[in-house]
């Protein structure tokens, strides 16, 4: 049977070929244009939340000083920094943002296979992002119950945002669902389904492995986010007891009886471990392809990488509960899990090994995304580091409730993917917008944005072990925070400040780039992926003109001996240039 | 966990394993003719039936849980009362199953090419499907009436919640259905609705599943 892609029927191009200033930018069903809605929709969210971190740093530096800061609000700005980041920025900008961008364009498809419910996912989630923000202005504010929304404290009388704010926040995490459900089934469908001739799933570049994982993961992850916002919900409003114990608040009885809050740590947590790996490893395969593109070699171990993205994927949802060591669970439990936590840094170490030997001997360019590439090893290695002490149930009890953990987090799982975004959006800038930005300002922003978050989080892991707590308000006078540890904090909110302000570098850079940036080339970095070979750049409706592309060879032939080009597009045929490992160079 | 455990375990099985099937024996690096003669596509099959598997893995992942969590909180606390299923549920069921099997007979029609057929089957199979909800509804009421609130006590709130997310996938099923039935009504023949009525099908043997499994549990628990 002759086959004809889905996305190479004539009735598809047609059928959503953009005819005015709405169908083209607002109501898009171009794959380019919803991952753009994506990002600046993630990006501005993001930036509501990192303000949110600057308040609370304020508190911490400067106890007492600033009026607006109450210790209501303190945990309403933890609470909101947390989830904004966690999902609306980091799960919606790589896999609505980058996935929708990267995926057709890399697997040499004209759209995604359902373009009307890949619009339909972005305005779902604009919707959810809206809900959450309007918890910002209903009485009582946004919720404060930290943002794990563990209860009881999450729906019981005193937390902050307990009538409006934590409805508000299981709304829009339910909106959020169905609308990543609506664009995950497009990722899959059109990786599985939608690539052109030649592509085989293992000519795929590592970004498309690791945002298929990410979605895979997500798609069988989230549903447990909405079974706890779910149940969370009908405790709330119509008095069931899921999750609520019996409870006396202020000498009355409430009405539940014999709820379990740590039935929703179990629920909250088998989405919250998946989860980090959905940001993960969108995250590994971007930072493949940005070190082998400016290192100017291919991959180590292309295979081993993919096998490692599997095998992530599958031991992700067996390690949850090294989250819930503390909520005096069996201790044969903690063992199991624990075990499972150390073997999973098995994979996850042979991706960085296979990342630096990548990098050995070769041709490095440093130039912006390679900066941030390189950096993302360096502060994952550090938090996975971290992550592996408190993997451990006897390292994890003494320092689970204090700046370690914040510090491991947000090495791990705040720089780290924030690093590649950045990285990324440099390395793509030039295809999606068609200008080049100012690479002396991209130094700049790395270079402070780098050794300011060092700056933040290595001095937290001492804090940690000094036993200074983490969630608190204040830390008042205690005997076991000598006066070097106040400082410290108040270095660390400079720091902070620093940092927040650095990225304001980025936005002066997007903005000039738009403006006076030089005109890129389709290629500019000698990138062998499909998505720089389109005809046009930025690339137009249905990305690749009248032909779509064949792929007769994998995406990381770069330097190929005996070669005048140091890399060779994915198009050329064999026939033209040999395919790279044949000729006697034995790597691998 | 344990049940959401064993379908993730499958699931995942799976998946990585045929992920690692196309993995093995290849060498990307070096030319293959083969592979450049590959289509686009990883499996012989429609990319809307792949979407409505991919769909129906979701859902299933969302049923698991809510049944883990229906297991783990009934032996958590002594609050928990066993709910008198209303026999109402058993009329219901014999709906949902001559539903699914009307749906099927309007399949095999679309799949024959005879239109003709595809105006009753969808209506009868439809019709059926939405008696189930005004079943589920009336037993609902009768709960409520009886004094067994959905606050009451965890079994009866388990109870409000697996039947009405049931009936909302089956709402969801309901609003495809009726598209295929303006598209009928609208003349069109059955090769072009073929697909559609297929996936609708899929659908509705897959809820009929879910409900067995589901009234079973609340059946015996």
């Amino acid at each position: 049977m002759a086959y004809v892609a889905i996305a190479d029927r004539d009735h598809e191009i047609e059928h959503h070929d953009p005819q005015t200033f709405i169908t083209k930018y607002i109501w898009s069903q171009d794959h380019k244009v919803i991952a753009i809605q994506y990002g600046l929709t993630a990006i501005f969210v993001g930036l509501v939340a990192l303000c949110l971190s600057v308040m609370m740093r304020l508190q911490l530096g400067f106890p007492d000083s600033f009026s607006f800061i109450t210790p209501e609000s303190y945990y309403q700005f933890v609470t909101m920094h947390g989830m904004i980041m966690v999902i609306y920025l980091l799960t919606a900008l790589f896999l609505g943002g980058f996935g929708n961008y990267l995926i057709p364009l890399m697997c040499g498809s004209r759209d995604m296979v359902f373009p009307y419910m890949n619009m339909l996912s972005y305005w779902v989630y604009l919707l959810s992002v809206i809900i959450l923000l309007a918890s910002f202005f209903v009485p009582g504010g946004s919720t404060g119950a930290g943002w794990t929304l563990y209860p009881p404290q999450a729906i019981a009388e005193g937390t902050p945002g307990v009538d409006w704010g934590i409805v508000l926040m299981l709304v829009s995490l339910a909106v959020f669902i169905v609308a990543f459900t609506m664009g995950g089934l497009n990722y899959v469908t059109t990786v599985l389904q939608a690539r052109c001739r030649g592509m085989t799933l293992m000519r795929m570049p590592l970004s498309v492995w690791g945002i298929f994982m990410a979605t895979i993961l997500g798609l069988l992850a989230f549903p447990a986010l909405l079974v706890s916002a779910i149940m969370m919900l009908l405790d709330k409003t119509l008095m069931t007891s899921f999750f609520m114990p019996q409870m006396i608040s202020g000498g009355e009885q409430l009405g539940h009886t014999g709820g379990s809050p740590i039935l929703f740590q179990h629920l909250f947590w088998f989405f919250g471990h998946p989860e980090v790996y959905i940001v993960a490893l969108p995250a590994f395969g971007i930072v493949s392809d940005l070190l082998a593109t400016h290192a100017r070699k291919n991959i180590f171990g292309y295979r081993m990488m993919v096998w490692a993205i599997l095998a992530i994927g599958g031991l992700s949802f067996i390690v949850w509960a090294h989250h819930m060591y503390v909520s005096g669970m069996n201790p044969y439990f903690g063992f199991f899990f624990a075990t499972t936590t150390l073997i999973i840094a098995v994979p996850t170490a042979l991706k960085v090994y296979n990342w630096v030997l990548t990098l050995w001997q070769g041709n490095i360019h440093l130039r912006v995304p390679m900066l941030f590439a390189i950096g993302f090893i360096f502060t994952f290695i550090h938090g996975g580091l971290t992550g592996i002490f408190l993997g451990n149930v006897v390292v994890d009890l003494p320092l689970s409730d204090t700046y370690f953990v914040v510090a491991h987090f947000h090495m791990v799982m705040g720089v780290s993917p924030v690093l590649v975004v950045f990285g990324a959006i440099y390395h793509w800038w030039p295809k999606i917008t068609g200008r080049m930005y100012s690479e002396r300002l991209g130094r700049w922003h790395f270079w402070l944005t780098f050794l300011g978050t060092y700056s933040i989080y290595l001095p937290m892991h001492y804090l940690g072990f000094l036993g200074v707590p983490r969630r608190y308000f204040a830390m008042g006078d205690t005997e076991f925070m000598p006066q070097s540890a106040h400082d410290l904090n108040t270095a660390i909110t400079i720091s902070a400040i620093i940092v927040a302000l650095t990225q304001i570098l980025f936005f002066i850079n997007v903005i000039w780039s738009l403006k006076y940036g030089k005109k890129a080339d389709p290629n500019p970095w000698g990138a062998t992926t499909l998505e720089w070979q389109t005809p046009d750049t930025p690339p137009k409706h249905g990305n690749w003109g009248h032909e779509l592309p064949e792929v007769h060879r994998w995406a990381y032939d770069y330097s190929v001996p005996g070669q005048d080009q140091d890399f060779v597009p994915q198009t050329v045929p064999a026939s033209e240039v040999p395919v790279g490992r044949q000729h006697g160079v034995k790597h691998e | 966990m344990t049940i959401t455990l064993i379908f993730l375990a499958a699931i995942m099985a799976t998946v990585i394993g045929w992920l690692l099937k196309q993995s093995f024996n290849t060498q990307p690096w070096v030319s293959n003719a083969a592979d450049d003669a590959t289509s686009g596509a990883s499996l012989d099959t429609s990319a809307k039936t792949i979407g409505l598997t991919t769909f129906l893995a979701v859902a299933t992942s969302l049923f698991a849980l809510f049944v883990s969590a229906y297991t783990i909180r009934m032996t958590q606390a002594p609050d928990w009362i066993p709910l008198t299923e209303p026999q109402l549920l058993w009329l219901n069921s014999g709906l949902l199953v001559l539903s699914s099997v009307a749906y099927h007979w309007t399949r095999n029609a679309a799949i024959a090419g005879r239109t003709e057929r595809l105006k009753p089957g969808l209506l009868v199979a439809g019709g059926l499907a939405l008696l189930f909800l005004a079943g589920q509804m009336i037993a609902w009421y009768g709960l409520t009436a009886a004094g067994e609130t959905v606050n009451g006590n965890p079994a009866n709130a388990f109870f409000y919640l697996l039947t009405g997310l049931h009936g909302l996938h089956l709402l969801g099923g309901v609003y495809v259905w009726a598209r295929s039935l303006v598209r009928v009504f609208g003349g069109a023949s059955a090769a072009s609705v073929r697909l559609s009525v297929e996936l609708c099908t899929v659908y509705w043997h897959y809820l009929l599943l879910v409900w067995i499994v589901l009234f079973g549990l609340l059946l015996s628990t």
